[in-house]
């Protein structure tokens, strides 16, 4: 469960502050599928950033599953990051020169699996998101709708609580970023929390919660 | 993250960026290779003098008439007497020592040679015939006092003078006046040019006798001696010293010096030469750190995006740093080992290429030019590595 309390962040531009989130107050339970909706520099990434661990509000409390989460060291924040989330970005953030197993391997080499324990989890992804026969393409030889499959994958092999999207479809022509966001969907049908952001409507429209935001606070909440 | 993951994934990243990875290699290697290849060249040059040295003999001890002494008064001195000479039955008893294998007694003077109607001024040098292997001296033709003959009245001419004489090249059998002396030219020596401060090519050499009547002394000049075993140096040093205070009346007045002491100071010198230039090549080493720096600070803000994927996915700021020092511990690495077997071929083409010129770099100088490198690597990945930890996830994803 993801509890934000009176979460404020000021970026300053010049001797200008602006406040990216102004005092938000959100509750979402575990596998809500929540989509944030609003127009450019309504904060609403700014938002994710901070659900993610990625940016530290200037004041309020988070609470990951009952743990306050804003205290912690940047050790600790990536540990969570690492168990807790998992992020998928508009432009994928691939690594170019990783094959896609190799790019979906790297979470678990970040948590030591031994070698032959991960061939066998990422042989298993790969099959569950149909990328068998592109384990060994990299990025560059494959299409977007490839990519954002293997990105997806990446950001769940380890089972987080969250996933965390920021444009998924962004990038994506129609067909492909319906086919993504079905993807996201069956993740969120198996229990993931999925939290949604975007500009396109259609898509923001398929989640069972909406928000919607305007110069840093959340302006709807329609369930 | 396990050691062995680290190890690969910066492994396969420097693999991903041959043009780049290659040019830090090659950076290193040559420092490397400098550092071998120089100090090979000036151990090289330092075994080389040390040979030579050794071929006029690290067996030989020189023994001067007088002390040479500034410090402290023989007590001769007080009593009105001067030293005594270094004479030619001295000679003969040093060379009964059992540690002596021969010694040649030397007196040196000027004289005027006429032959053939020519006459010019020439060193000349009274000794025996054992100075030939005793400075290694050559005959071109001829010979030189056969034992039989000690006191015959022979003459050995140097090239240059033998060549201005005798034109012609009928040299031996002819008779030359040295000073109102009659020689019989036996014998003229190989061109050798400048040795030890003679140059034997316009001297003339005849046996001691008669030159201690020509120049009328009883005094050696400086009596050589080779001994038997370098080993004993010391030891044979001490010997021929009291041989010749007993025989001096219990006086200390001449002055017995070992060859070794001038080797030792051309060893010093050449040493501390071989590390001045090995010095130099460290400084090019630095420069080759200040190359994987450069890179790799380029690399993390070529990846800034990866970098920031690798924070959202949860890499603590520790391991990110150690992904990027691993690289540099790998390029260096292998810079070093290309540098290392560049550098040993380097000493095997100079040693091909001067076959005198023992060009072998010393042991300590493979460990030095492989340990700077690698230290040099890891110390110019340090900061690339500490800035890529503390990038801002945010700010390297490319968010607004």
């Amino acid at each position: 469960m993801i509890q934000l309390q009176g979460i404020t962040r000021i970026f300053h531009m010049g001797d200008q502050a602006i406040h990216a989130l102004d005092h938000i107050d959100l509750t979402i339970d575990s596998g809500e599928y929540v989509s944030i909706m609003g127009p450019s520099g309504s904060g609403k990434s700014t938002l994710l950033n901070v659900i993610g661990l990625l940016d530290r509000p200037d004041s309020g409390h988070y609470l990951l599953d009952g743990r306050d989460v804003t205290a912690l060291s940047e050790t600790e924040q990536a540990q969570v990051r690492r168990e807790k989330i998992g992020f998928v970005f508009q432009s994928f953030h691939l690594i170019p020169r990783l094959t896609a197993a190799e790019n979906i391997e790297i979470p678990l080499i970040l948590t030591g699996m031994p070698s032959i324990e991960r061939k066998e989890r990422i042989a298993e992804t790969l099959q569950a998101f149909n990328l068998s026969d592109r384990a060994h393409h990299r990025p560059a030889e494959l299409s977007g709708g490839q990519r954002q499959r293997v990105a997806i994958a990446r950001a769940t092999i380890l089972r987080p609580t969250a996933l965390l999207a920021d444009e998924p479809t962004g990038n994506l022509d129609h067909r492909i970023g319906s086919e993504v966001a079905t993807l996201l969907e069956a993740l969120n049908q198996t229990g993931t929390t999925l939290i949604v952001v975007t500009h396109d409507r259609e898509l923001a429209l398929r989640a069972r919660r909406r928000v919607a935001m305007h110069d840093g606070r959340i302006e709807t909440d329609e369930q | 993250m396990r050691l062995q993951d680290l190890l690969r994934f910066s492994l396969k990243t420097i693999t991903s960026y041959p043009a780049r990875s290659f040019l830090i290699i090659l950076a290193m290697a040559l420092g490397v290779a400098a550092v071998i290849i120089l100090t090979a060249l000036g151990d090289g040059a330092r075994q080389y003098v040390v040979n030579e040295f050794s071929s006029i003999g690290t067996n030989l001890i020189i023994v001067l008439p007088g002390r040479s002494e500034t410090a402290g008064s023989f007590p001769g001195a007080v009593m009105g007497q001067t030293s005594r000479d270094l004479t030619l039955d001295d000679a003969h008893w040093v060379g009964r020592l059992p540690q002596v294998r021969r010694y040649a007694p030397l007196n040196v003077g000027v004289a005027e040679l006429s032959a053939a109607g020519k006459l010019r001024e020439v060193t000349l040098m009274g000794t025996t015939a054992d100075i030939f292997p005793i400075r290694h001296m050559k005959l071109s033709q001829g010979k030189f006092l056969s034992s039989a003959d000690e006191s015959s009245a022979q003459i050995v001419l140097g090239a240059k003078i033998a060549q201005e004489f005798f034109p012609d090249g009928n040299v031996l059998g002819q008779r030359v006046r040295l000073s109102d002396r009659r020689f019989l030219v036996t014998g003229v020596m190989a061109e050798q040019g400048e040795s030890m401060g003679y140059n034997s090519d316009e001297l003339v050499i005849i046996p001691i006798q008669h030159a201690q009547t020509l120049l009328n002394t009883n005094s050696l000049f400086r009596l050589l001696i080779e001994i038997r075993h370098h080993g004993e140096i010391d030891n044979a040093r001490e010997a021929i010293r009291q041989t010749l205070i007993r025989r001096h009346d219990g006086e200390d007045d001449v002055t017995v010096i070992a060859h070794d002491a001038v080797l030792a100071t051309f060893e010093r010198i050449l040493r501390a030469l071989t590390l001045g230039v090995a010095g130099i090549a460290v400084i090019s080493l630095a420069v080759a750190g200040i190359l994987v720096m450069n890179v790799m600070l380029v690399s993390v803000s070529q990846r800034t995006a990866e970098i920031g994927l690798l924070k959202a996915i949860g890499t603590p700021a520790a391991v990110i740093r150690y992904i990027f020092l691993a690289e540099a511990v790998w390029l260096s690495l292998a810079g070093a080992l290309a540098g290392f077997i560049l550098g040993q071929a380097g000493s095997w083409a100079l040693r091909l290429a001067y076959p005198l010129l023992p060009a072998w770099p010393p042991l300590w100088a493979n460990f030095a030019g492989v340990g700077v490198a690698v230290l040099a690597g890891v110390l110019a990945g340090l900061l690339p590595a500490i800035r890529a930890a503390k990038l801002d996830p945010v700010d390297a994803l490319g968010k607004r």
